[in-house]
């Protein structure tokens, strides 16, 4: 069990990390953002959008304060060894929060559904969530992603297959799906956009495993080739429809596409996508034994 | 970059087309999901709000209170209009706003309203809430805070050189409109 000197340190150092996940951008994600301005066509309202974002990133690094007002649903991933106090975890997570949404790093974001009661905590049924995985290393690691509700509502499932989109049950159905998916979108869900999709699972493990992918790094490779071809064929394709930064037309439609697998049951084949907006915020630690940061991941 | 200031006429919102860049300098108050509700089933905006000719800004800000006891704004982006479509229309009428302020765009109920009334849909670039913040100035009052809590009660920003874009013009143009057309044909090719 951690002792309360441990769950003080470990406290401080989530709330670093939430500050951190909130107000900077992770570097590979801020590379293709800048990659994307220079695409863009000068003088456009593309162009002008793609300014902004840039100048918004160094604003909110410089003041430490949100990138994004809506501060998203704020989701743990926590790897840990066996024995490892999860229940003192869950403790000290909820009282970061409340102190982060105190100090302004995260927004009063937490509404009771049926009441509609927002008691200004960030702290409810729900929330935060957190995601325990326990390994064999000793190693405590914390990633944290903090997604707003504009790109989580253009999220989609589809059940195959679709007969309107004529999409059947392989690889390039599932292609038509996501293709649709990112048309539906269009700039609602601030773009540029980066998808997180599963192929498989149920209806829940299916958009979980979906958001998993936005741990994966933007430059990183699919160990499935094949699976790999068809992240990078999205991204192209999506940038051929002319939907560009915020939907306003232009280059930049997506920056990624992350696709993982998961086994299904004969009579199910989902496709899950879940859409990220480009203030893609995304951390995370590993801590030594005493709760300390000892590493940022990204 | 066309410079706007609140109240607007309807002369001024019907010199704007779509793709207009536009700096706006004045006053602004949020309203959201909870408040167009709330207009929608009959309910009165409290006094001291003056929409007549004003720009409505479809977002949920993080503030906070100063050392002097003063609201500032640490964080205000554009949320997703299109969850007000059921009640814009109406609420552009009611009110007499000549322009809402919002991200995603809005369907054609809006189009039509703002073609019928003089208004028109100005887009920020969501997620911009540092840059958006910045020209907020001061934050003089705050309204529905109990009822509606901070991110749905009705703000007023005194702002500076906002930067936004038209997206729906007074005339029934809307770019969200011609974008989707376009990148549906778009991908036609494609699939």
């Amino acid at each position: 069990m951690l002792s309360l000197r441990a769950m003080n340190v470990l406290q401080d150092s989530l709330l670093e990390l939430i500050r951190r996940t909130s107000t900077e951008i992770p570097d590979d994600v801020h590379k293709a953002i800048l990659d994307s301005l220079e695409r863009e066509k000068q003088g456009t309202i593309a162009a002008s959008a793609m300014k902004i974002i840039e100048q918004n990133i160094a604003l909110a690094k410089n003041k430490s304060q949100p990138i994004c007002q809506d501060t998203g649903s704020i989701i743990f991933y926590v790897d840990c060894p066996i024995g490892y106090d999860q229940l003192g975890f869950e403790q000290a997570a909820r009282e970061a929060v409340k102190l982060a949404t105190k100090k302004g790093f995260l927004r009063q974001n937490s509404v009771d559904s049926i009441t509609g009661k927002n008691d200004g905590t960030n702290v409810g049924p729900g929330s935060p969530a957190i995601h325990f995985h326990q390994h064999g290393s000793p190693e405590v690691s914390v990633r944290l992603v903090l997604k707003g509700g504009g790109c989580e509502n253009v999220g989609a499932q589809y059940s195959l297959p679709n007969e309107k989109l004529k999409a059947n049950r392989d690889l390039d159905g599932c292609r038509k799906a996501i293709l649709d998916a990112v048309l539906q979108a269009q700039g609602k869900g601030c773009g540029p956009g980066i998808l997180g999709v599963c192929i498989g699972g149920d209806r829940a493990t299916s958009y979980e495993f979906s958001k998993q992918q936005f741990l994966r790094r933007l430059d990183d490779a699919n160990p499935n080739p094949e699976l790999g071809k068809l992240e990078q064929d999205i991204v192209e394709t999506s940038n051929k429809l002319g939907i560009g930064p915020m939907g306003f037309g232009g280059k930049t439609t997506l920056l990624g596409t992350k696709i993982g697998v998961l086994n299904r049951l004969p009579a199910s084949y989902f496709v899950s996508i879940s859409y990220m907006c480009w203030a893609y915020r995304r951390q995370g630690v590993t801590l030594d034994t005493n709760g300390k940061v000892q590493k940022w991941l990204y | 970059m066309i410079q706007l200031s609140t109240p607007v006429s309807e002369v001024a919102i019907r010199a704007l087309k779509v793709g207009d860049e536009v700096a706006i300098t004045g006053t602004l108050y949020t309203g959201r999901d909870a408040v167009h509700k709330y207009l929608h089933d009959g309910g009165q905006l409290p006094p001291g709000v003056n929409l007549k000719g004003g720009i409505l800004y479809h977002c949920g800000p993080v503030i906070i209170k100063d050392e002097q006891g003063n609201w500032k704004c640490v964080a205000a982006g554009p949320t997703t209009s299109i969850r007000e479509e059921p009640y814009q229309a109406q609420v552009i009428r009611d009110l007499g706003l000549r322009g809402v302020i919002g991200k995603g765009g809005m369907g054609e109920r809006t189009v039509e309203a703002c073609k019928q009334h003089g208004c028109v849909y100005l887009h920020a670039v969501g997620g911009a809430a540092q840059v958006l913040a910045d020209c907020i100035k001061r934050v003089p009052n705050v309204y529905f805070m109990e009822q509606f809590g901070a991110p749905e009660a009705i703000w007023e920003f005194e702002v500076v050189s906002f930067p936004v874009v038209v997206t729906i013009d007074a005339h029934g143009n809307s770019l969200h409109k011609e974008i989707l057309a376009s990148s549906q044909a778009e991908l036609a090719k494609f699939v």
